[in-house]
């Protein structure tokens, strides 16, 4: 493991690594993400955020009361979210407990959704208090069913105990664990954090160790993904390409409920990492009712008055 | 036959207490009677109980940190529509002074007047205050040394009954960031309900003014001894009553006050504590 | 993958521009006798003509100023004038909309700024001194302090509105009436200022506005019925108007010039100070008094902030004022234009590296992209002159007392920006800056309880807070007991 030469594996060049990033100022951070919120994304500009934000979605069931049916139904609206216009594009991905993958592929696979990856959350998720072997059997078994991509947790308990080394090298086995079958979103649970100071170093430990994806919470704590923090995360994820040539992907989850709200994270990429990212490889948004909001100024968008719940559906 | 023109009937105002941005009645059920000088019904208030404080004041406390954090500008603003809102209800607010006052309608302009400019006078402290009373400290030593005052929490007030000393005391209190519970004694009831009303449609956050009406002699002790009261304003009690207020207060060394009639930002920072910072200055 | 910002512009009905305006005076718009044209610096397009105003309609203002302070103003209560100055701050804020579009298309800043910035801080300072007005006792000035009468005020053309409100706000607080004089260039909201006088029911004379050009001012700062002037505006006129005033017994404040040192230390958080300097030179188009014009680096970490600083300048959005999404808005007049042209031309001379990122800049209107100049020292001009454009001089420093020191190395001394994580330095630093208003970890912050004003040639006195209305109350020496 090469880390990109930035760091050796060990604790203590990790540390170090960390130590030396600038610190990040929560007033400076909070009004740029404030004047950002301030665009006015209006008509071709605005069809198009739609549009984009779509296809952006991970469309998510996390619930203890989840059932074959419920992830069926979701996988369906996954796949055309208005059954009405065949010229809505399909979400990024659906997004899962393990044990509701294998019926979530095949679900997806019998509908022509082939094209969706299945994302399963793990680790423990979300709380991310097991032992090790348990959070890389539940990775194992989600990859197994027919997980693209793994939502792991890290242990914020070691992170704000200072352990990074211990958050590191967890990271690194479940990258191992993912191979080249999925590619690994690492979720910070950044409510849990609070600090922007914290995040950005999460953001580099997360990135250094492998992954593919840097992810704001679990959608079980608020506060979830503010602007603020995605903001910071998108200024580490296009500093990283700076250093390593590699472009790493950031996902903010939970709290995004309104087109405003999504369209206001399009602003964020645009003008932070950069237009590269505004594409489901490295932007996804991690949301349910957020589909319907979009689906909805959608129609107002092309039938020029605004829509009813009525013509969404539940799911 | 010609139809007898009616004379209408009046819709008659309820009487409720003002906790938490809501009116609830009084848990105990309990009312008493506001007449006019000659004997004449008025309303019913109600009685509060030591629950209604408790609940009151609970309210206070939750709204407190928030009402605190506003930005003073923010608070000034807030006050300042307050006194907008009693301007276009200042003949209602006339007519129930000179009611419930025994006072005439002329005097009872004068005081409503003379309450809302008050009133207005207080919410142009809110982002001075600190000009008065805070400061940078030349100790000596490498030291940048300032003192800043904040609010000091919930303070409760035992009020008088008169309108213009109700209202000075509120607003001392809650211009710098306190939130409060309002004792309302005898017929001083009517106009302070409708104080409530302006309250609840204002844009004041709930729980940040809370109203009882009903009897000091019952609520202010009750108040003096509670543990979550940080200040006591009682310039609407006799001052033979002073000395077992305080007893009471001792326990928790509540700060408790009592103030003549005139406007002085005084009255403001005795509810309030001064914070003295001291930062190494070096390169 | 592209995300293009479709145009969204703010629409221009909610403002009505008459062909032709005059002077406000007594409470009443009198017609001028010649006039000039106002326009649209992002357009070119003639927004109105405004009057001329001379000596003669400078005297009648006094005169309606001065009839007003004695019969009317100064018979008031402090609690009365206050009421008058909420209700001016009231309507300002129910306009707001409509003084934010006319202030944009009259100055070419763009509308975000004025929506967001200008106009709720105009509010805001009439706000916070209308509850000045009865509370003067407190103001650390004595026992009843009395004001001057009529103040002649005179403010520029880069935050019209809030000049405006900067002088009028604390003068009618402690009791003044007033002749104001707006920018030629832009005089709009000031007359749209006069309604909201009259909606306010404003005594009649209580507040004038003759509007004109430099020949105006100086009938306003020579007239022998005005013993106070305020004024805000370039050194150069300032060091006129404290010559003109200097055989007499007027009393002037003065806000003029500067060259603001942004500081940055190696323990700056990075991101947050690279908008810092952003906010320090662009808003505003860099014509602002107290702009962070000079950058001035940690040697150490120069490289870093000006790599970020190139990859965010480039993202600033240069266009249409009116556009909600703009940035970057015109250049006031073709004037000024021009002197930012040959300042910037002198710093090539100089040998400083220029650098712009790529703007498709219009051919109409006044336009000058952002700008940097890295290599310079304080023996170039472009390090010395302040441009009032947006164009940044970036310097830089090895330690942190040669860094103090260049910071300083100046007749100006407005403001300063330092920025660094560790607070004993930070608060060092204030301490040993000569300079009105530091700010740390910030930049181009302004509230009505925060005193303003310079140093040096950077002017008089203070705007704002409690040391603001010193200006406009007599201290026991200036009541004229001998």
């Amino acid at each position: 493991m090469s880390f990109y030469g930035l760091v050796d594996g060990t604790e203590k060049s990790l540390t170090n690594f960390l130590d030396q990033l600038s610190g990040v100022d929560q007033v400076g951070a909070e009004s740029r993400a404030a004047m950002l919120a301030t665009r006015s994304i209006k008509t071709t500009s605005k069809k198009w955020a739609i549009d984009t934000a779509i296809s952006m979605v991970d469309l998510t069931t996390l619930e203890g009361a989840d059932t074959p049916g419920k992830v069926r139904a979701l996988c369906s609206k996954a796949v055309r979210p208005d059954p009405t216009d065949p010229t809505v594009p399909s979400v990024g991905a659906v997004c899962v407990y393990n044990d509701m993958v294998k019926i979530a592929r095949t679900h997806l696979d019998a509908i022509g959704g082939t094209h969706v990856p299945v994302a399963a959350v793990s680790t423990a998720f979300p709380s991310g208090r097991a032992s090790m072997e348990v959070k890389i059997q539940d990775t194992q078994d989600a990859i197994n069913a027919g997980a693209a991509e793994i939502d792991m947790v890290i242990d914020r308990g070691a992170f704000l105990a200072g352990k990074y080394g211990l958050v590191f090298d967890e990271i690194v086995k479940i990258r191992e664990v993912c191979g080249d079958r999925a590619h690994l979103k690492v979720i910070f649970e950044t409510g849990e954090l609070v600090t922007y100071d914290n995040v950005r170093k999460a953001s580099y430990l997360a990135m250094l160790a492998g992954a593919d994806f840097i992810k704001t919470s679990t959608g079980k704590v608020a506060p979830a993904a503010t602007p603020p923090v995605v903001l910071v995360m998108l200024e580490a994820v296009r500093d990283f390409y700076t250093l390593t040539q590699r472009r790493i992907g950031v996902k903010p989850a939970g709290g995004i409920r309104t087109t405003k709200d999504a369209v206001k994270q399009l602003v964020l990429v645009n003008e932070t990492a950069g237009p590269d990212w505004l594409t489901p490889d490295l932007f996804r948004i991690g949301a349910s009712a957020l589909l319907n909001d979009l689906l909805m100024q959608r129609m107002k968008m092309s039938d020029g008055y605004y829509a009813s719940p009525h013509y969404v559906t539940i799911d | 036959m010609a139809t007898k023109r009616e004379s209408r009937v009046e819709v008659k105002k309820t009487y409720k207490l003002y906790i938490n941005g809501a009116f609830p009645r009084s848990e105990s059920g309990r009312v008493f009677e506001v007449t006019s000088k000659n004997g004449s019904f008025i309303a019913n208030p109600a009685l509060a109980s030591r629950k209604d404080l408790r609940d009151a004041v609970t309210a206070a406390r939750a709204a407190q940190s928030g009402w605190a954090k506003a930005t003073a500008y923010n608070r000034g603003q807030i006050l300042y529509r307050i006194a907008e809102m009693l301007e276009g209800r200042a003949e209602q607010f006339q007519s129930e002074v000179a009611l419930t006052g025994q006072v005439t309608p002329a005097k009872a302009k004068a005081i409503v007047e003379q309450a809302i400019d008050r009133w207005v006078w207080y919410a142009g402290w809110s982002d001075k205050l600190q000009a008065l009373s805070g400061a940078t400290n030349p100790v000596a030593g490498p030291y940048f040394n300032f003192t800043i005052s904040e609010p000091l929490g919930v303070v409760a007030i035992a009020s008088s009954d008169s309108f213009i000393d109700f209202i000075d005391a509120v607003a001392a209190a809650i211009v710098s960031g306190n939130s409060s519970v309002v004792l309302v004694p005898g017929a001083l009831a009517v106009p302070a309900m409708s104080f409530a009303e302006v309250l609840a449609t204002s844009d004041l956050p709930a729980g940040v003014i809370n109203i009882l009406t009903g009897s000091l002699d019952e609520l202010a002790p009750w108040a003096a001894s509670h543990m979550d009261i940080d200040g006591l304003d009682i310039s609407g009690i006799a001052k033979k009553q002073h000395g077992a207020l305080k007893e009471a207060g001792a326990e928790n060394l509540k700060r408790i006050h009592a103030f003549g009639p005139d406007q002085t930002p005084s009255r403001i920072l005795a509810f309030m504590e001064s914070k003295t910072v001291w930062h190494s200055v070096g390169v | 993958m592209t995300f293009e910002y479709a145009p969204a512009p703010e629409s221009r009905a909610i403002v009505t521009i008459k062909p032709k305006y005059g002077h406000f005076i007594n409470g009443s718009f009198v017609a001028g006798k010649k006039h000039f044209p106002s326009i649209n610096p992002a357009t070119e397009e003639v927004l109105s003509q405004i009057a001329l105003g001379g000596v003669s309609d400078v005297d009648k203002a006094v005169l309606a100023a001065q009839k007003a302070y004695t019969k009317t103003w100064s018979k008031l209560s402090g609690k009365e004038r206050g009421k008058y100055l909420y209700r001016i701050a009231r309507i300002l804020q129910e306009r707001s909309r409509e003084f934010a579009v006319l202030e944009t298309l009259d100055n070419g800043k763009p509308i975000r700024e004025t929506r967001d910035i200008d106009i709720p801080l105009v509010a805001a300072h009439f706000f916070y001194h209308a509850g000045w007005a009865d509370k003067l006792d407190y103001a650390g000035l004595g026992h009843s302090p009395q004001p001057y009468g009529v103040a002649g005020q005179i403010i520029p053309w880069n935050f019209p509105l809030l000049m405006l409100a900067w002088k009028v706000a604390p003068a009618l607080a402690t009791g003044n009436t007033v002749v104001l004089k707006p920018a030629e260039t832009t005089s709009l909201t000031a007359l749209l200022f006069a309604e909201v006088c009259q909606q306010a029911e404003l005594p009649d004379g209580v507040v004038n506005i003759v509007t004109g050009d430099g020949s105006t001012g100086a009938a306003i700062v020579n007239h022998p019925g005005i013993h106070k002037i305020a004024f805000t505006g370039s050194t150069e006129v300032g060091k006129k108007i404290a010559r003109a005033i200097s055989a007499t017994d007027k009393k002037a404040t003065l806000e003029l010039g500067g060259k603001g040192a942004n500081i940055v230390f190696d323990d700056a958080p990075v991101d947050e100070t690279v908008e810092g300097i952003v906010n320090g030179i662009f808003f505003n188009q860099g014509h602002v008094c107290c702009a962070g014009s000079r950058l001035i680096l940690q040697e150490s970490i120069a490289d870093e902030i000006i790599d970020k600083l190139k990859v965010r300048m480039a993202k600033i959005r240069v266009g249409d004022p009116l556009d909600k999404n703009t940035d970057l808005g015109a250049i006031n007049s073709k004037e000024q234009l021009v002197k930012i042209k040959e300042l910037s031309a002198i710093g090539d001379v100089e040998g400083a590296e220029r650098w712009s990122p790529q703007c498709n800049l219009s051919d109409k209107g006044f336009w000058f992209a952002p700008t940097i100049f890295t290599g310079v020292t304080q023996a170039h001009r472009i390090a010395r002159e302040e441009i009032f454009g947006p164009v940044l001089s970036v310097l830089t420093f090895r330690t942190p007392q040669e860094g103090i020191d260049k910071a300083n190395n100046t007749p100006f001394g407005l403001s300063a920006g330092i920025w660094s994580e560790k607070g004993s330095r930070i608060f060092w630093a204030s301490q040993h800056l000569k300079a009105g208003v530091i700010w740390a970890n910030t930049f181009n912050k302004f509230d009505p309880a925060s005193p303003f004003g310079g140093y040096k040639e950077s002017g008089w006195g203070r705007e704002g807070g409690k040391h603001g209305l010193a200006a406009y109350l007599k201290t026991g020496k200036e009541t004229g007991a001998k």
